[in-house]
C-alpha cells in the first residue's frame, strides 16, 4: 500500500490490542446514513514511474518561453545551493518550531532572516514572514490602524502606483474589519504619486498612506518628500518595496526625516522560483515601538537553563492560538520554507552580489527600453528614473501585439489595459540580470516584425 | 486565597480602584489576576488625556502565556500613567496594589466607585470561582 | 541530531569574501546601472548581509538543519497537524523546470499542463469532500477559513439579510476560528460541548437566531472524536437561517469514509499540507483550498480554474461578479497545489480511502496501549478519530508533573512532542496524532517511551521537570526572551 507500512500481521495485532473486530468497526460512531461508499470520481492510483511520466508531459506542454514579464514577480538566477539545502528533510518536513529545544535550526535561521530583512529595509524588527506581498500590504494596513496612537481612523490611502493586485487583496482582506481604502492618482507625465493629491487630505483624519518604491510602473518615487508630507498630515507611512532594489535604494527606515513606519513587500525575488505565482512570501518590518502590533511569528534570542544562547518564538501571546477573537491576525503559519530559501539566497549573494543583481537588472531594463523605443510606434510612457521595469506606449492595442510575440516564443510583458485604461495602449516590461544582449535583440526584432505585420493588416 | 485589601473597590474583571485624597482614582489589577497571568513581560498603558467609559479596555497586560485587556472600572479621564511599568512590568507581579499601579483617572462622576464591589464581595466572587 | 550549537552566519563573515560564482559580473564602466538613481534616493550604507564563501554557507545551513526534528528524522505525533510522510516524488515532479519557471502572469496558452493539473485537483477535492465547487487560491488553513466566513457573510448580504453577523464556535474550536470571525467583522458566540465531547444541542438551540451568520465546526472535533450529532446541528443551524462552516483540520480522519458535503456543510477549507501531505516547511507554506455547496458557489474567491473547449484558464471577477475577490497577489500557493495533486494521483481512489482507515487504526491502537499503560484518556468512552487526548491532571496533582514536562522529556527519546495545552478545555492535555504512515514498531517505541516517562514521574519527578537533557539546548527562558527583546543579531561590542 503506497505510504502505509502495515502488514496483515500488524493489522491483526493492532485490532486485537484495541479490541475491535475490524478497521471498519472503528468508524461505528459515524451515523450510517452519512457513510460514503468509495470515491468513484477519483482515478486509480499511479506508481512513481507513471506519475513521473505524466508530470513530465504536463511540464513539456507549458514550454519555456523567453519572458519579459514583471508586475510583482521577477525572474532571477537562483543559486543551486538554495533549494538543495531548503529541501533537506530537516527543513522541508518540520513544522512550526513550537518545541524550541528540538527546532533550534529553524529558529536560528529565522533570527538570521529577521536580521537580514531588518537591515535591508532599515527598520529595527522583522517578523518571520507572511503569505505574500499582497497579503502583507493588507496586514500592514490593519496593523497601522491598530498601532496609530493618535488616531482611530480606519481610512488608508492607496495610490494608483501601488500594484493593483495588492490593492485588491488589501480591500478584500481588510474591508471586513471596516477599513476604508481611498485611491489617490498619479501624475500622467511621470507616473509617480501626485503630491497635491496627498496634500488635499490636510485636516482629515487618515491612518496611513501606502507608498510603493519602485512603484508599479518601475518608477522611483520621491519618497523623502512624500514621507515627510504624510507624517506632517498625521498619517503613518507604509512602504512597499522590492527587496532586490534595496541593495541600491535608500531603505524605508531612512525615508524623509523620520523614516517609514512599516515596510512590507514580496519576497519572491530573493531565491523563490516564479512557479505560477506561489508559494512566495511576504516580508514585514517595523520600528521596535510597534512590535506588539505586528502580526505573525517572531523569534527572539534568549538563554537556556545553563546560560547558553538559544532561540525561541516570542510575543506569542498576541497570536490567535492564545488570544483567539482578540488576536492581531488569524495568521497561523508563516511561509517558512520560502523564508529559508530567501535566507540562503541573501547569504550567497551577500551585499556585493545583491547590488550586482540590482544593477544588472536596471541596466538590462534600460537597454531593453532603449532598443524597443527605436521602433516606430513605441515610446517610453514616463520620464524619470526607473528600477527594472518600465511602461511603453504602443500605437495600437497591446493584446494583439502580445499574441504575435507569443507565437514567436516571447512573453512580451504585461498589458495594462484592464488595470489602467487611462494610460491608453500601455505595456509594462521588465528585464533582469537573466537577460542577454541576444535576448533583447530577439525581442526588439520580433516586436518590429509584429508591429509591421499589424500595420499591414 | 489571594490578598484583597479592604480599603479598595473591585471590578468583576479583576481590576482594583483606589480613591485618592484629591478625588482622583488609581487603577491596577488584583493579586488574583497577576497570579493567573504569571510573569508579566509587557504592560501597555493608555495615553494621558484619554477619556474612558466604564468597562472600556484601557491597558493590556502580557505574559508569555496570555495577553489580556485591562478594563477601566469606572468612567473618567486618564490623568497619569505608571511609566515605570515600561521598563519593569514585574512591578505588577511584585506589588500589584502599590508600585504596580497602572493609571489614575479623574472620575466622570463623584460617585463613580459606588457601582463597584467591596473587598468582601470580590473575595466572595473569587471563592465561588475557585480563586 | 547534531548537538553542537552553530554560531550565527554573520560571525563567519569577512569583508571582501563572497560566493563569487553566484554573482553577476561587475558592471562595465559604461553600464547605465546605478548612475541613473538620483543621489537622494541612493543607499548610503551596505545592508548587513553575510560575506561568506559558498562552502561556508552550505556548511552553516546544513548544520542548522541538523538541529531540527522533522518527519524525515523523527516520529512527530503533533496533534491536529497531521505530520505524515511527505513523498519525495511530490517534491521532485513539482519542481520540474517548466513549472518553476512559469510566470504567474503568463497567458493560459502557456500553461495548459499546469492548469490541467489544477483543474483535476479541483475536481478530485470536490469528490473527496462532497462539495459542489472548489477554489484553490487560499494560501493556508487560516486563509481558507477567512475565505469561508467571508463567503458566508457575502451570501447573507446578497440576500439582503444584513443582520447576520454572529458566528457560533464550540468552546473547543481552533484559535483561528474566533480570530477569523473577528477579521471578517463578525462577533463570536462560544457554546459548550458535553462531557462526551459532542456539541451541547440545548446551548446551540438557544444561541441561534436571526443574527446567526453561521457555525464553525471541526469534525472530527478538536477533542479527537467524531461529532455524532452533526445532522442535528445542521438542522438547527440551517433552520435558523445560518450556514455551516467546516474546518478541515481533521479531514485526514475521515478521508474516504464520510464527506463534509454529505454532513450538511456549506463551506469548508482543506489543509492540503495536512491531509494531502504537502510539506510543512518549518511553518509553511500551507494551502487552504475552499469548497462550497451550490448556494455559495458564486462567492468563491478568484482565481479558480475554468475549462471549456479552448482549454483551461483562470476565472476572475469578470466571470464571477459576486466573488469575495482575490486574496493573494496571484493564484495562491501554486507549487504546493502541484504537490497535493501528485500525492492524490499516486494514492488514487483506493489509497485515499486507506488514509482514513490507517490513520484511525494507528490512533486507536496508541490510545488503547497508553490507556493500558496507565495514562488517563480525556474521552475514555469514545473511539479515537485520527487523534486522541491524554490528560495529565492526575500526574499534575500527585507528582507536580505537567503535560509540558512530559512533552519535553519525549524529546530525549528522539520523539517530537505531541500538541500540548490544546484544546484548552482539557486540563494538562496531550493531543496525539500518529498518522497512517507510521509503522507499528514506531508506535510501540512511543508507548515504551511514555511508559518510561510515567515511571520517572513517580520515581524522580525533579528529573522530568528539568528535561530535556540531550537536545542542543536545555529549556529556554521565555520570559527573558519576551522582556528583553533581541530580535536581530548584533555584533559583539
Amino acid at each position: 500500500m503506497p505510504f502505509i507500512p502495515h502488514t496483515e500481521e500488524d493489522v491483526r495485532l493492532m485490532l486485537a490490542a484495541i479490541g475491535a473486530p475490524s478497521i471498519e468497526a472503528l468508524f461505528d460512531e459515524i451515523p450510517a446514513g452519512l457513510r460514503v461508499q468509495g470515491l468513484a470520481g477519483i482515478p486509480p492510483g499511479l506508481s512513481e514511474m507513471e506519475i513521473g511520466r505524466l508530470m513530465s508531459e504536463r511540464a513539456r506542454q507549458d514550454g519555456q518561453p523567453l519572458s519579459f514579464l514583471g508586475g510583482g514577480a521577477y525572474e532571477h538566477h537562483i543559486p543551486a545551493a538554495v533549494w538543495a539545502i531548503a529541501t533537506r528533510g530537516e527543513f522541508y518536513s518540520a513544522y512550526t518550531p513550537y518545541q524550541a529545544e528540538a527546532s533550534q535550526g529553524t529558529l536560528q535561521l529565522i533570527h538570521e532572516y529577521q536580521t537580514m530583512i531588518s537591515s535591508l529595509t532599515g527598520l529595527e524588527v522583522s517578523n518571520a514572514s507572511l503569505y505574500d506581498g499582497g497579503s502583507a500590504v493588507a496586514e500592514a494596513a490593519l496593523m497601522a490602524v491598530r498601532a496609530h496612537r493618535r488616531s482611530n481612523s480606519q481610512r488608508v490611502l492607496l495610490p494608483t502606483t501601488v500594484n493593483p493586485r495588492y490593492r485588491q487583496v488589501a480591500r478584500n482582506t481588510a474591508g471586513g474589519q471596516g477599513l476604508r481604502f481611498e485611491t489617490i492618482p498619479c501624475l500622467s507625465d511621470t507616473g509617480s504619486i501626485d503630491p497635491a493629491a496627498l496634500a488635499a487630505y490636510a485636516g482629515e483624519d487618515i491612518a496611513a498612506v501606502v507608498i510603493q518604491q519602485p512603484n508599479f510602473f518601475g518608477r522611483l518615487e520621491d519618497v523623502d518628500a512624500l514621507t515627510d508630507q504624510a507624517h506632517a498630515l498625521g498619517m503613518m507611512v507604509i512602504a512597499v518595496v522590492n527587496p532586490t532594489s534595496l541593495a541600491l535604494l535608500k531603505p524605508p527606515g531612512e525615508w524623509g526625516t523620520r523614516g517609514a513606519d512599516i515596510c512590507v513587500g514580496e519576497g519572491q525575488p530573493l531565491g523563490v522560483p516564479l512557479s505560477s505565482g506561489g508559494p512566495y512570501f511576504g516580508f514585514m518590518t517595523t520600528r521596535m515601538a510597534h512590535v506588539r502590533s505586528m502580526p505573525g511569528r517572531i523569534v527572539g534570542r534568549t538563554v537556556d537553563l545553563e546560560g547558553r544562547t538559544g532561540y525561541t518564538l516570542t510575543l506569542q501571546a498576541r497570536e490567535q492560538h492564545i488570544r483567539r477573537g482578540k488576536a492581531t491576525s488569524n495568521i497561523c503559519t508563516n511561509q517558512g520554507l520560502l523564508m529559508t530559501a530567501a535566507t540562503l539566497y541573501m547569504t550567497l549573494l551577500g551585499p556585493t552580489g545583491l547590488a550586482r543583481v540590482a544593477e544588472a537588472s536596471m541596466t538590462r531594463t534600460a537597454q531593453l527600453v532603449a532598443a524597443l523605443s527605436t521602433l516606430q510606434g513605441v515610446r517610453p510612457a514616463f520620464a524619470g528614473a526607473h528600477f527594472h521595469e518600465a511602461v511603453l506606449r504602443i500605437d495600437r492595442p497591446v493584446a494583439g501585439v502580445l499574441r504575435a510575440l507569443e507565437a514567436e516564443g516571447i512573453l512580451g510583458g504585461l498589458d495594462l489595459a484592464a488595470d489602467y485604461p487611462e494610460l491608453g495602449h500601455a505595456l509594462l516590461v521588465c528585464a533582469t540580470e537573466t537577460k542577454t544582449d541576444a535576448d533583447i535583440e530577439r525581442y526588439a526584432a520580433a516586436l518590429g516584425r509584429a508591429l509591421e505585420a499589424l500595420r499591414a493588416a | 486565597m489571594s490578598q484583597v485589601p479592604v480599603e479598595l473597590r473591585y471590578a468583576k474583571t479583576h481590576e482594583w480602584a483606589r480613591l485618592l485624597p484629591d478625588g482622583s482614582v488609581e487603577v491596577g489589577i488584583t493579586e488574583h489576576a497577576q497570579a493567573a497571568l504569571g510573569d508579566l513581560v509587557f504592560v501597555e498603558v493608555p495615553e494621558t488625556g484619554r477619556v474612558l467609559a466604564a468597562g472600556e479596555g484601557c491597558a493590556v497586560v502580557e505574559s508569555v502565556k496570555a495577553a489580556s485587556d485591562v478594563y477601566s472600572p469606572i468612567a473618567g479621564t486618564v490623568i497619569a500613567v505608571n511609566l515605570a511599568l515600561a521598563a519593569a512590568p514585574e512591578l505588577v507581579n511584585q506589588d500589584c496594589y502599590g508600585r504596580g499601579w497602572m493609571l489614575r483617572l479623574q472620575p466622570a462622576s463623584p460617585a463613580a466607585l459606588a457601582g463597584l464591589l467591596d473587598a468582601e464581595a470580590y473575595g466572595g466572587q473569587l471563592a465561588a470561582t475557585g480563586g | 541530531m547534531n548537538q553542537t550549537l552553530e554560531k550565527p552566519i554573520f560571525e563567519y563573515s569577512r569583508p571582501g569574501r563572497g560566493a563569487a560564482a553566484q554573482h553577476p559580473p561587475a558592471p562595465s564602466a559604461d553600464a547605465i546601472g546605478r548612475a541613473a538613481i538620483p543621489d537622494a534616493l541612493r543607499r548610503r550604507e551596505a545592508p548587513l548581509l553575510p560575506e561568506v564563501s559558498e562552502l561556508d554557507a552550505v556548511r552553516h545551513f546544513t548544520r542548522l538543519s541538523q538541529l531540527n526534528f522533522s518527519i524525515d528524522t523523527n516520529f512527530y505525533p503533533l496533534g491536529s497537524c497531521t505530520m505524515k510522510y511527505n513523498p519525495k516524488a511530490c517534491n521532485q515532479y513539482a519542481m520540474l523546470p517548466q513549472f518553476l519557471g512559469r510566470h504567474p502572469l503568463a497567458p493560459a496558452t502557456v500553461g495548459q499542463g499546469f492548469l490541467s493539473c489544477m483543474s483535476e485537483l479541483q475536481d478530485m477535492l470536490k469528490e473527496v469532500t462532497g462539495m459542489a465547487a472548489v477554489s484553490l487560491s487560499p494560501m493556508a488553513g487560516a486563509h481558507g477559513e477567512f475565505a469561508g466566513v467571508a463567503m458566508i457573510r457575502a451570501y447573507h448580504r446578497a440576500r439582503g439579510d444584513l443582520a447576520r453577523d454572529e458566528i457560533i464556535v464550540p468552546a473547543a474550536a481552533h484559535g483561528t476560528n474566533p480570530a477569523t470571525a473577528t477579521m471578517c467583522g463578525c462577533s463570536v458566540k462560544e457554546i459548550p460541548v458535553d462531557a462526551e465531547g459532542d456539541v451541547d444541542l440545548d446551548a446551540l438551540t438557544k444561541a441561534v437566531g436571526p443574527k446567526t451568520a453561521g457555525i464553525m465546526l471541526t469534525n472530527p472535533s478538536t477533542l479527537g472524536v467524531f461529532e455524532r450529532k452533526i445532522e442535528a446541528v445542521a438542522r438547527i443551524v440551517h433552520g435558523a437561517g445560518g450556514l455551516l462552516y467546516y474546518d478541515g483540520a481533521n479531514l485526514n480522519a475521515i478521508l474516504g469514509k464520510v464527506r463534509p458535503g454529505d454532513m450538511g456543510f456549506d463551506a469548508i477549507h482543506m489543509n492540503l499540507h495536512k491531509t494531502f501531505s504537502t510539506p510543512h516547511g518549518g511553518g509553511g507554506p500551507g494551502a487552504g483550498a475552499v469548497g462550497v455547496s451550490a448556494r455559495l458557489e458564486p462567492f468563491l474567491p478568484v482565481p479558480l480554474v475554468g475549462s471549456d473547449e479552448q482549454g483551461h484558464r483562470w476565472l476572475d471577477e469578470t466571470d464571477r461578479p459576486q466573488s469575495i475577490g482575490r486574496l493573494s497577489a496571484f493564484m495562491g500557493n501554486a507549487g504546493v497545489l502541484l504537490r497535493a495533486y501528485i500525492y492524490m494521483r499516486m494514492l488514487g481512489r483506493d489509497g485515499m480511502a486507506r488514509v482514513g482507515e490507517f490513520a484511525t487504526l494507528n490512533a486507536n491502537y496508541l490510545q488503547a496501549r497508553l490507556r493500558d499503560a496507565g495514562y488517563e484518556l480525556a474521552y475514555p468512552t469514545r473511539r479515537a478519530s485520527h487523534e486522541f487526548i491524554l490528560t495529565l491532571r492526575r500526574e499534575a496533582k500527585e507528582f507536580d508533573v505537567t503535560a509540558m514536562d512530559i512533552a519535553k522529556r519525549l524529546l530525549d527519546f528522539g520523539i517530537h512532542a505531541p500538541t500540548t495545552y490544546f484544546p484548552m478545555l482539557v486540563p494538562e492535555c496531550l493531543l496525539i496524532e500518529p498518522t497512517e504512515t507510521e509503522s507499528r514498531e514506531t508506535l510501540d517505541g512511543f508507548v515504551e517511551a511514555m511508559v518510561a516517562i510515567l515511571a520517572e514521574a513517580r520515581s524522580d519527578p525533579a528529573r522530568l521537570k528539568a528535561a530535556p537533557y540531550t537536545m542542543p539546548v536545555r529549556r529556554l527562558d521565555d520570559v527573558r526572551a519576551a522582556k528583553h527583546l533581541e530580535l536581530t543579531w548584533k555584533p559583539v561590542q
